[in-house]
């Protein structure tokens, strides 16, 4: 009997950064599933194509400049390239969508030190530099065409989204080209960037997540109820400007976002109060931005901005230390 | 009766492998092997040389100064030895004295006795010095210094929660000795004049409620059902289930009038009243997945571990042998070293269970953060720590850390965050000395 020692505690629960990726994975495939249906073989080249080149880039970056020898791959930088390619149009060409998973994992990511480090979503920032450097490929939106793997989403034609018809041409234009909103958005039958599209199977995602103990729910109700709380005021004022609140969370980014880039725990605060504000801050700023400011959708500045908080939210939400009341009762 | 729950804390699985198997007590073994630091404080000064003969109970070193208790022989025979060897707790060179065992067990001649009730305070408090009787949860605190508190006491509360996974010895004290356990809780509440008496255990333990319900009952005490959470058995942890109080940080039960003893503790106290035994044996768990068969067992003190761990035959792959439990023991480099009064446990663990994955970095998930029974934030503190940022860490109540795992059992990240606290705590108390 050889005898090692070791610090305690001598167990683990055994969950792995890699097995929280995987999780996280795990909870997007419905959502990708959805992607690949409407918009064919070209979606599946994307994901599984960003991917691919995401893993290759972080481990090149991490064994040959970081120099780690040990450096395994832990899917995060997979779990990053996926969210990616949701968040962008599916007709996007390859060129494109490979220029953002750059600029995702490398200033997004590594720059400052690989995963635990960034201050801000590496998604979200590739996708505003996209957002920013590709206008007009950001915004063509491929019409949806179930069932039809073969065809190439680049070639179908293209079509607008309810937020940016909305911004366009106001809710009543919207609403003729777009019957039963509110339902088509829950399931996701309709325009707009690949994953976000379908309420339903994104809030299953996460509803895995959350049953797997991965993520906590502070951040998706605050940022949604604000959300809807916001729009409900605004629509109260003047229902033909403006989507019903239930409408509003449902259409966009919102979802995805709430659900899986908010929640991303090295950019979101730690305690429960810091989530709270977190997501509150975050659902403002959307709603302001679809409502006022010059986007049709805002969710992407949103959590960006509130990455940049998370240090100061984190210094002020401390919790309370056990043995430190002022009084016993 | 109101059980407060403590925020944070985990779940691992309890494992209590021995928890149907009665205390049974072994053969003595040839040799003894026992550190003359059996207690925290100070170690008592020896009163016996090399080459001298001792008998069963027979004094061998005598108290040095009140934090401190002294040590009795745990059989009769020959001291052969008198080294130093390196302490598995403190990892610093201490002082041991092996103990060879010649002939018959025979004890010396124990001081006259009367029932447990006859005993005044005082009398109580002289009685648990003489006897070496030390926190036998595991922290080897001397109990006399925690019978006589400065401040005013009208809480005794019995530990039976027993949260740390694998252990079983204080669940099958509670259902063999449930009668003995209750009788010290008295003697405690006697010697501190304390009205309150309540013993708190873990809901797993159904049988162990029954019986300390049996015999406490009639004797004043309550028995408090706890949820099954650890560290439960932490005892700031405990007092605040129980009476919702929460010991200020830095501070002592006793500033919130409470003792807190474990049900093995108070045993040891009825039997030196009662029987005037001082404290040679202990119980404990031999258990884990390394070896074939969990026990529990009574054991003299100073008794080698590869004897226990031989008794329970250890299986080829056993790995890590653990004083303790598998979340707050300190694991051995050989097994030629004796039981000490604080082992509760010996956890023998196999390789597949034991193997840690690398360290990689902290993605701030805040695991840690929610499985902290005191609030604090270990992730911050770990990064603090990278940086050698002392005083930073000690303004975030570093010295409030229990020590007791359940930030490094949960973090993906496999960081040793205990291991860097206990670090910590020991340069801020350095720093704090100059």
């Amino acid at each position: 009997m050889k005898l090692l020692t070791g610090p305690a505690p001598h167990i683990h629960d055994r969950i792995s950064t890699r097995r929280i990726m995987l999780d996280v994975l795990i909870a997007l495939t419905p959502a990708a599933v959805l992607s690949v249906l409407m918009w064919g073989w070209y979606m599946l080249l994307l994901e599984i194509g960003s991917m691919a080149f995401a893993e290759f880039l972080e481990f090149f970056v991490m064994r040959v400049f970081r120099k780690k020898k040990d450096f395994v791959p832990d899917l995060s930088a997979s779990v990053t390239a996926l969210l990616l390619v949701f968040n962008v149009p599916a007709g996007i060409s390859w060129w494109t969508m490979t220029t953002g998973i750059l600029v995702a994992i490398i200033i997004g990511k590594e720059i400052f030190g690989g995963i635990g480090n960034n201050p801000f979503n590496p998604a979200l920032v590739g996708r505003l530099f996209m957002y920013i450097s590709f206008p007009v490929a950001m915004i063509t939106w491929p019409a949806v065409d179930l069932f039809h793997f073969w065809k190439p989403a680049y070639d179908m034609a293209t079509t607008a989204t309810p937020l940016g018809e909305a911004k366009l041409h106001g809710v009543v234009a919207a609403s003729q080209l777009f019957h039963n909103l509110s339902w088509t958005s829950f399931l996701g039958i309709i325009p707009g960037s690949a994953g976000e599209t379908s309420a339903l199977l994104l809030i299953i995602g996460f509803l895995y997540l959350w049953w797997r103990k991965i993520v906590s729910y502070e951040i998706p109700v605050a940022y949604i109820g604000t959300t809807f709380v916001l729009s409900a005021i605004f629509w109260l004022a003047n229902p033909s400007a403006y989507y019903d609140p239930l409408t509003s969370i449902m259409v966009g980014g919102l979802m995805l976002g709430a659900l899986f880039m908010a929640t991303d725990p090295v950019t979101s605060p730690v305690t429960p109060r810091g989530k709270w504000i977190f997501g509150i801050g975050a659902g403002v700023i959307t709603v302001l931005i679809r409502y006022i400011g010059a986007y049709p959708e805002g969710v992407n500045f949103a959590i960006i901005l509130m990455n940049a908080l998370v240090p100061f939210i984190n210094q002020f939400t401390k919790r309370r230390v056990f043995g430190t009341v002022k009084e016993n009762v | 009766m109101i059980v407060w729950k403590f925020k944070g804390g985990i779940h691992p699985p309890t494992k209590k492998l021995a928890k149907d198997s009665k205390i049974e007590r072994i053969s003595l073994s040839k040799r003894f092997y026992l550190f003359l630091a059996q207690n925290s404080g100070n170690p008592p000064k020896l009163i016996v040389q090399a080459g001298s003969d001792v008998k069963t109970g027979q004094k061998i070193a005598e108290a040095d100064g009140f934090v401190s208790v002294p040590l009795h022989s745990p059989v009769t025979g020959k001291i052969v030895e008198i080294k130093k060897e390196k302490h598995p707790v403190t990892g610093r060179p201490a002082d041991l004295v092996v103990i060879e065992r010649t002939g018959e067990d025979e004890w010396i001649k124990l001081d006259p006795v009367k029932p447990y009730t006859d005993y005044t305070p005082d009398e109580i408090k002289k009685r648990v010095v003489e006897a070496g009787i030390v926190g036998l949860g595991g922290a080897t605190f001397p109990t006399h210094v925690k019978l006589a508190p400065s401040k005013k006491v009208d809480t005794v509360i019995l530990n039976g929660a027993e949260c740390e996974p694998y252990l079983t010895i204080d669940h099958r004290m509670m259902v063999e000795y449930a009668d003995e356990i209750c009788k010290g809780g008295v003697a405690i509440a006697k010697a501190i004049g304390a009205t309150k008496i309540l013993a708190g255990i873990e809901e797993n333990k159904p049988d162990a409620i029954e019986a300390m319900k049996k015999a406490g009952t009639p004797m004043g005490i309550e028995i408090v059902v706890l949820p099954t959470k650890y560290p439960q058995g932490s005892e700031k942890h405990l007092i605040y289930a129980i009476t919702k109080k929460q010991v200020p940080s830095g501070g002592l039960p006793m500033d919130v009038g409470v003792v807190v003893d474990n049900v093995s503790t108070a045993r040891a106290i009825y039997r030196a009243l009662e029987y005037g035994e001082p404290l040679i044996e202990r119980g404990l768990t031999v258990t884990g997945e390394g070896i074939k068969t969990s026990k529990n067992v009574f054991a003299r003190i100073g008794t080698p571990l590869s004897d226990l761990v031989n008794l329970a035959s250890p299986i080829e792959d056993a790995q890590r042998v653990i004083l303790g439990g598998p979340m707050t023991g300190v694991t051995v480099e050989s097994l030629d070293i004796g039981i000490s009064k604080g082992t509760s446990g010996i956890t023998v663990l196999p390789a597949a269970l034991v193997n840690k994955m690398t360290e990689t970095n902290c993605i701030r998930c805040y695991r840690c953060v929610e499985a902290c029974p005191t609030q604090l934030e270990p992730y911050l503190l770990y990064k603090m720590f990278k940086k050698k940022m002392f005083n930073e860490m000690k303004s975030d109540h570093l010295m409030d850390c229990i020590e007791c795992g359940a930030c490094a059992y949960v973090c993906p990240a496999n960081i040793d965050h205990v291991k860097a606290f206990k670090t910590a705590k020991l340069v801020v108390r350095t720093l704090g000395r100059r």
